[in-house]
């Protein structure tokens, strides 16, 4: 009896002091969780999430502070990435984050602009260039689409473009599986 | 409108599966001459079961009737289970089997093409397990007499005249009592002529699947290399045992004509769905199920042991492929140059 | 000539019925000028080509009407005199059925060149010689219309081994190469010389699928001319079997001389490059007539009276090409390219380009509709076709399942779509739709992913750039102030809040000034996407702006916290 007691709280201390050297030996250095969470985040920052960023709303998902359902941008494939690399549960769109649009892009209606430089602070990604009293425009392939720039603009002369289908950005369907329907029996 | 390619060579499941089930032929009629035409009673039985088992699972699904119907696919693993079945078994006890087969095997698994083990084996084992007795009562070659047949599947069983356990499950049961004398010839008579080497019969059905698989073969259903690779083996096997002891290894000719072998090598190892795919693969695959079977034969328990065999290198089939990945055009030799 | 080379297979491949013969009777005739040409700026690979003309313009056939934009891209030109009357977006030869931009020319029927002179290309430098090809918009003509400019570069060694010609032509129906072959094989191997020079070659090869005979015949005795000529062996014209995708590039290399160039990687690392007959045929004309690529031998055939192969100038309609071969009253469909790897027009009055090598007219008879798809039961049958040695269920498996990760595994990009596999799968399953899909989708992914980093870095840059500011902004105030700290104090923490300067002061009362002036306009300008919305949405929306004021309030001090 008393052996066994000292065998098992002799492997005990061994395989903690193990665990413990090995803890200390290899250490790893940041957060792999955030980065890869961020990774998989569209990176719109666009702050529908709730928080400030793309980023921060990775280190709030991985302190399990944020559900993986608040990112409208990323959509339901997002969802899907982040409750594979969680091992969460899938969870549909929170609605009360909004709602999955078609990729836009930001166009400054020029007659409009008055050069306010508003949205330009506004811009979390710097696509917007132009100075005060200048006509500003909006660098498409740089913008995210992330609606950051209509509420500060006083004479809201910023719509969002819906991104057009051309010949290089059309993608393949996938194939209809064809199959006859059920014969329906004639009750 | 579809996308191209536009030509389809003219090639269908169905075509696939009506081709096996005609590459049977030529055994099952070497079958009824031996063994009487019970076997008959269980394909039709069989058969019936099966595609009402299909249909059921079908409609159950809700996938079109017609179309998987006509595919042929549950016919297939029908008429193995009938030829793997004692031709003599209960008829409860073939509707079982197919039952298993189709409805567990194949449809809870997603239907045709998803089903991980071969449907015919997984019956094969699971009844062999379950009535160990019954699926070893085999017809004595000769009686061939369709009443006593008859009424062995669907009446009262009497059927100590007509039955002999297979020269497979003699030699095992032989071998493996504590009869220390027992030898191998002692068994099975030194009369090593073709018609006496796999017990009355039987090497004769294997030579009709034996025709069949040539004629699959020819048709480029199955590649050489399942067959190959699985009569290689277990010929390479038991000749090597064979030779080290004579009087307790039985040799390849007895293993390759007997029970299962030759319907297994080109009929239930070159199932598709459940096998490996890559050229090496198929080959480690049946490689594997022969050296299985040898094993079972030998030292294990149950009369014939194709159907474990199978079922177990089924198991390791999706990582056999994953290792044996053919090389892809270009990869081959990294600098390029001419060979 | 063709008994001494020896051949190498390759695995797999299919031998569909060759529909060749109809389309070969009659020699090439020149498809009249049609009253309207649509030439699309966008016909190689690489990026759209910028206009260079515009409405009303008068062009001369052979103009420069778009020119080359970036590293990988090529020029096209006028196909005739006449009138721009639209740079506008038309429907493309593209199965998605959409628009892009085109030159549209109204032709004044005099068909007047450009001054027309040949290029010295051995007196340019090979840079030059680039450059003019480049300039002159010749591509590949296979099919694949890679700009040839870019292949016409030696490598790494400055010479090559092998110079492969590719005259195979394996898809059913098309033999445009054939014909070109036949009736020009002069031309084609003067721009084979040409090539052969540029690249520094040991050897020519004229690959030819050996149900091409008289093509054969024709080239074998035009090579035996040029051999005299330039008294070595240097060109020999090989019959290789016929058996489809022989004329895949990779494929005919492969036959010809056993080597084998994988996926992504340049053949003249591996001593041999391949060309088109009829990209030698128009590098010919480019540099020795100094006529840009303009039009393209484009086989007629299918479900026509009279197939036959047409001298077609680049944006004429292929409803009026299809008109000259007698269509008959069930065609339902035009193709561009053969049955196996062609692509479904989405009408018939798109133009011909120069992917263009066949106008296929198909009928429910000719092309029947494919059978119910099956499940795939693993046969196998796939694999053993497969030209390029790969797996075809497996990479189906998981491109049917979106795990595409796994589809590239099994080497998806290696796949060259030939057809193969679908061609002979039992299960009827469209195997290379399914390719299709997966692979633009993981190049969608891929330049989402592109933008995604770009976005982050520059978030990121933009957050570092905003706190350095604040810190000069605040080292400023605290040298600028005798008194020091308190003020210096104040001054950070005045840095921390919304500064207000007068000048600031200026712009509110220029923005409040211009707030009501469009006062009135606010309500015509409504963002694109917040348009239609339900009430629901609309509240919807509301309730996520003020979320997001309220984020912004919170990402102040969030920001702060940082440093």
């Amino acid at each position: 009896m008393l052996e066994a007691l000292l065998v098992m709280a002799l492997g005990a201390i061994v395989l903690g002091a193990a665990l413990g050297y090995a803890a200390v030996r290899f250490r790893v250095e940041g957060d792999p969780l955030v980065e890869k969470i961020d990774a998989i985040l569209p990176q719109t920052q666009c702050g529908q999430c709730g928080f400030p960023g793309c980023k921060p709303y990775a280190q709030a998902i991985a302190k399990g502070e944020a559900e993986i359902n608040q990112c409208p941008p990323g959509g339901e494939e997002g969802i899907h990435k982040l409750a594979d690399l969680l091992g969460r549960e899938f969870k549909p769109l929170s609605a009360e984050h909004g709602i999955e649009k078609p990729k836009s892009v930001a166009l400054i209606n020029e007659q409009t602009c008055i050069g306010c430089t508003l949205c330009i602070q506004a811009c979390p990604v710097d696509a917007i260039v132009g100075a005060a009293k200048q006509m500003h425009t909006v660098v498409a392939s740089q913008c995210t689409g992330c609606e950051l720039c209509l509420p500060p603009c006083p004479v809201d002369c910023i719509t969002m473009e819906p991104l057009a289908e051309s010949v290089e950005t059309w993608k393949w369907k996938y194939p209809v599986v064809r199959l006859h329907p059920v014969q329906k029996e004639t009750a | 409108m579809n996308n191209s390619p536009y030509f389809l060579q003219p090639a269908s499941v169905q075509s696939v599966m009506l081709r096996v089930l005609l590459a049977l032929l030529p055994g099952i009629a070497i079958y009824v001459w031996f063994f009487g035409a019970a076997v008959l009673v269980q394909i039709a039985l069989a058969s019936v079961t099966a595609l009402a088992a299909e249909a059921a699972m079908l409609k159950a699904r809700g996938k079109p009737l017609l179309m998987f119907l006509g595919d042929g696919s549950a016919l297939v693993t029908a008429w193995l289970i009938a030829l793997t079945f004692p031709p003599i078994a209960p008829w409860w006890l073939t509707v079982i089997g197919v039952l298993t087969a189709i409805v567990i095997a194949k449809h809870l698994y997603g239907g045709l093409g998803q089903n991980p083990f071969n449907p015919a084996m997984v019956a094969f084992a699971l009844m062999i397990v379950a009535y160990p007795s019954l699926m070893s009562q085999w017809p004595a070659v000769g009686f061939t007499d369709f009443l006593p047949q008859w009424n062995a599947i669907f009446g009262t069983r009497q059927l100590d005249a007509i039955t002999m356990a297979t020269p497979l499950d003699a030699l095992r049961t032989a071998l493996h009592t504590a009869d220390a004398r027992a030898t191998v010839a002692g068994v099975l008579g030194n009369d090593a002529t073709f018609g006496n080497i796999g017990g009355k019969g039987w090497e004769w059905v294997a030579a009709g699947y034996f025709l069949g698989g040539i004629y699959l073969l020819q048709q480029r259903i199955i590649t050489w290399h399942m067959p190959a690779a699985f009569l290689a083996t277990l010929f390479l096997i038991s000749g090597g045992f064979a030779l080290y002891d004579p009087t307790r290894f039985v040799g390849p000719s007895f293993h390759l004509f007997t029970g299962g072998a030759m319907l297994g090598a080109f009929f239930i190892v070159t199932d598709p769905v459940s096998g490996c795919t890559t050229p090496r693969g198929k080959l480690i695959f049946a490689a594997g199920i022969a050296l299985l079977t040898w094993v079972i034969r030998t030292f294990g328990a149950y009369p014939d042991g194709i159907a474990f065999a199978v079922l177990l290198m089924n198991i390791a089939a999706p990582l056999i492929d994953m290792y044996t990945q053919p090389p892809v055009f270009g990869h081959k030799n990294k600098r390029g140059g001419p060979p | 000539m063709s008994a001494l080379q020896r051949l190498f297979g390759f695995h797999g491949g299919v031998k569909p019925a060759y529909h060749k013969e109809a389309s070969t009777t009659a020699p090439i005739a020149v498809a009249p000028t049609p009253t309207r040409l649509v030439i699309p700026l966008h016909q190689s690979i690489g990026g759209p080509p910028r206009p260079l003309v515009k409405p009303g313009e008068r062009v001369l056939k052979g103009q420069r009407i778009g020119s080359a934009d970036g590293n990988v891209s090529s020029a096209v030109h006028a196909s005739t005199s006449g009138t721009v009357v639209a740079v506008e977006m038309c429907l493309m030869p593209h199965t998605s059925g959409l628009s892009a931009l085109c030159v549209v020319i109204e032709p004044d029927g005099r068909d007047e060149w450009i001054a027309l002179q040949a290029f010295d290309y051995r007196a340019a430098t090979p840079t030059q010689t680039r450059d003019y090809l480049r300039d002159a918009g010749v591509v590949g003509l296979g099919g694949a219309v890679f700009p040839t400019y870019l292949k016409l570069n030696a490598g790494k060694q400055g010479k090559l081994e092998t110079l492969v010609l590719n005259g195979a032509e394996c898809e059913p129906f098309i033999t445009c190469d054939d014909v070109l072959m036949r009736e020009r094989a002069d031309a084609i191997l003067r721009g084979a010389v040409i090539m052969r020079e540029m690249l520094a070659a040991g050897q020519v090869l004229v690959g030819i699928e050996d149900n091409k005979p008289e093509a054969v015949a024709a080239m074998e005795a035009a090579a035996r001319a040029v051999n005299a000529a330039s008294g070595d062996d240097a060109i020999r014209v090989v019959a290789v079997p016929t058996r489809y995708p022989a004329g895949g590039a990779k494929q005919l290399i492969r036959v010809l001389t056993g080597i084998e160039v994988p996926h992504g990687e340049r053949s003249t690392d591996y001593g041999v490059q391949c060309f088109n007959v009829g990209t030698a045929y128009a590098i010919h004309e480019a540099i020795e007539l100094g006529q840009p690529l303009i039009s393209r031998i484009v086989t007629v055939a299918g479900n026509v009276g009279h197939a036959r192969n047409y001298q077609v100038l680049f944006g004429t309609p292929m409803k009026d090409l299809i008109a000259l071969c007698a269509p008959l009253p069930d065609s339902d469909r035009v193709i561009m390219g053969g049955p196996m790897m062609g692509f479904l027009m989405p009408a018939d009055q798109v133009p011909v380009v120069k992917a263009t090598n066949c106008v296929l007219v198909g009928s429910k008879k000719l092309f029947p509709p494919p059978p119910p798809e099956m499940p795939c039961i693993r046969c196998g049958e796939c694999a053993k076709v497969c030209p390029a040695d790969l797996q075809p269920f497996e990479m189906y498996w998981f491109s049917r399942a979106r795990i595409f990760g796994k589809a590239q595994e099994y080497n998806l990009f290696d796949c060259i779509e030939c057809g193969c596999c679908a061609y002979v799968c039992p299960s009827r399953i469209p195997l290379v739709d399914y390719y299709r899909f997966a692979k633009s989708e993981i190049w969608t992914r891929e330049v989402e992913k592109e933008a995604a980093d770009e976005a982050r870095e520059r978030y990121e840059f933009r957050l570092l750039r905003e706190e350095r500011e604040k810190q000069e902004k605040a080292a400023k105030l605290a040298a600028k102030t005798a008194a020091g700290r308190e003020k210096a104090a104040a001054a950070v923490a005045e840095a921390q809040k919304p500064a207000v300067t007068p000048e600031e002061d200026a712009k509110k009362a220029l923005i409040a000034a211009a707030l009501e002036r469009v006062k009135t306009q606010k309500e015509l300008v409504h963002p694109e996407n917040t348009v239609d919305l339900t009430p629901e949405q609309q509240a919807e929306v509301a309730a996520i702006e003020a979320r997001r004021a309220e984020i912004r309030e919170m990402a102040k001090p969030h920001l702060r916290q940082d440093d």
